[in-house]
């Protein structure tokens, strides 16, 4: 039980998938400019995140192991993910219209978020049990969306309140508030693995 | 034609540099430039994948259907990144261990599938080819620049040889995840400073 914890505590704070070992930055600058599309990419994020990380990891023990194709797994890996979003993009319209409109243009851009094909490469490369892949899937989405949502609030923040010099305004100053953030992270270190 | 080809596989080079004129492949510019050999063995991998997956996306874009061509596009780019993988893997084994996970991530590396889907399936083969070396090369370039600025700061070596002041401490903040962040941030505000003093002098 203890080790979970750690697990989760670790891929929360202290190695936070964003901001300290850098996947998933491409959506991470761009959907954080408005809440609402922060928000809307999370929850797709954390959905699209556990499954991938779940069936890629079963695929590889149970078909690219046994065979010895492990010189497929990039391929493989990266046609299930796009195809998972596909059938998720196409099973959510017809079941839940709702969900689909409020999350549907963050689909798409799930396939080339690295953070789910890093995810789904890492719990092989660390040599995660089922459960513990489960876990960690989970607890790194969860990390992504924090990281996502506070930056989401800062950036708001700081378009209706500060003077950003217009050299830095847009990107750039996003970058540097990421990298302030990580800092915070940084603090942590130490606390676990 | 010949200008053509020249034009395309400049812009890549200042122009339409990758990471820094849109926000394209920013992971790994942020991850693996602290030091500028991976930086340099990561960019020359990926002018390989951008120059492959380009020149076979153009050769064949009248026999791709319209539908599935993002699927298409993956498959290739996918094999590219298996090539480098496993070329690395036999004879640059180090940079192999070094790089490790970034490898496979070149998949997912934006800049890859956006010169396939905005530039290699409407253009001929030779364009696509100086568009993708350009493209890579000038990655390479932006992965190099970021490289040197940690790498000095950060341990006082530039490609590992010492070019500091004997005992330079070492400015570790830079070689922190956290220094790559405010680095790249930065050097986007000089580029802005830069473009925007072309402008001017234009008028």
């Amino acid at each position: 039980m203890e080790d979970y914890l750690m697990l989760v505590v670790s891929a929360i704070f202290i190695n936070n998938i964003l901001l300290i070992r850098f996947l998933g930055n491409c959506p991470f600058v761009g959907v954080s400019s408005s809440m609402s599309s922060a928000l809307g990419m999370s929850a797709a994020v954390l959905f699209v995140n556990v499954l991938a990380s779940l069936i890629c990891w079963i695929l590889q023990k149970t078909v690219l192991d046994v065979f010895g194709l492990e010189y497929l797994q990039t391929l493989v890996f990266i046609l299930v993910i796009a195809a998972l979003v596909q059938l998720v993009e196409i099973i959510m319209q017809k079941v839940a219209p709702p969900l689909y409109r409020a999350l549907g243009i963050f689909l798409p851009l799930i396939t080339t978020n690295c953070m789910i094909f890093g995810v789904a490469v890492l719990n092989i490369k660390e040599e995660y049990t089922f459960m513990q892949a489960l876990v960690y899937a989970i607890s790194t989405a969860l990390g992504f969306n924090m990281a996502l949502i506070l930056l989401a609030g800062i950036r708001e923040r700081m378009d209706s309140t500060a003077r950003v010099p217009k050299l830095l305004q847009g990107v750039p100053i996003c970058l540097i508030t990421a990298g302030m953030m990580g800092l915070t992270f940084a603090g942590l270190l130490g606390l676990a693995k | 034609m010949a200008a053509r080809i020249v034009k395309e596989f400049t812009k890549g080079l200042w122009k339409e540099i990758a990471p820094f004129r849109f926000v394209l492949g920013l992971c790994s510019v942020l991850a693996v430039t602290t030091d500028v050999k991976n930086g340099l063995g990561l960019g020359c991998a990926v002018i390989f994948v951008t120059t492959m997956s380009n020149v076979l996306v153009s050769a064949l874009r009248k026999i791709i259907p319209d539908k599935v061509r993002i699927a298409v596009f993956i498959v290739i780019i996918a094999t590219g990144v298996v090539i480098v993988e496993l070329t690395m893997q036999a004879y640059f084994y180090s940079l192999f261990l070094v790089l490790g996970i970034w490898i496979p991530l070149i998949v997912v590396n934006c800049l890859v599938l956006g010169r396939a889907e905005a530039f290699a399936r409407k253009e001929g083969v030779m364009l696509s080819l100086a568009d993708g070396v350009g493209m890579g090369l000038g990655f390479t370039i932006s992965l190099v620049v970021v490289a040197t600025i940690r790498e000095i700061l950060g341990k006082g070596t530039w490609f590992g040889l010492p070019v500091m002041w004997e005992g330079y401490p070492g400015f570790e903040f830079m070689i922190r995840p956290v220094g790559a962040f405010v680095c790249l941030g930065l050097l986007l505000g000089i580029m802005n400073v830069i473009s925007a003093r072309g402008r001017r002098k234009r008028k």
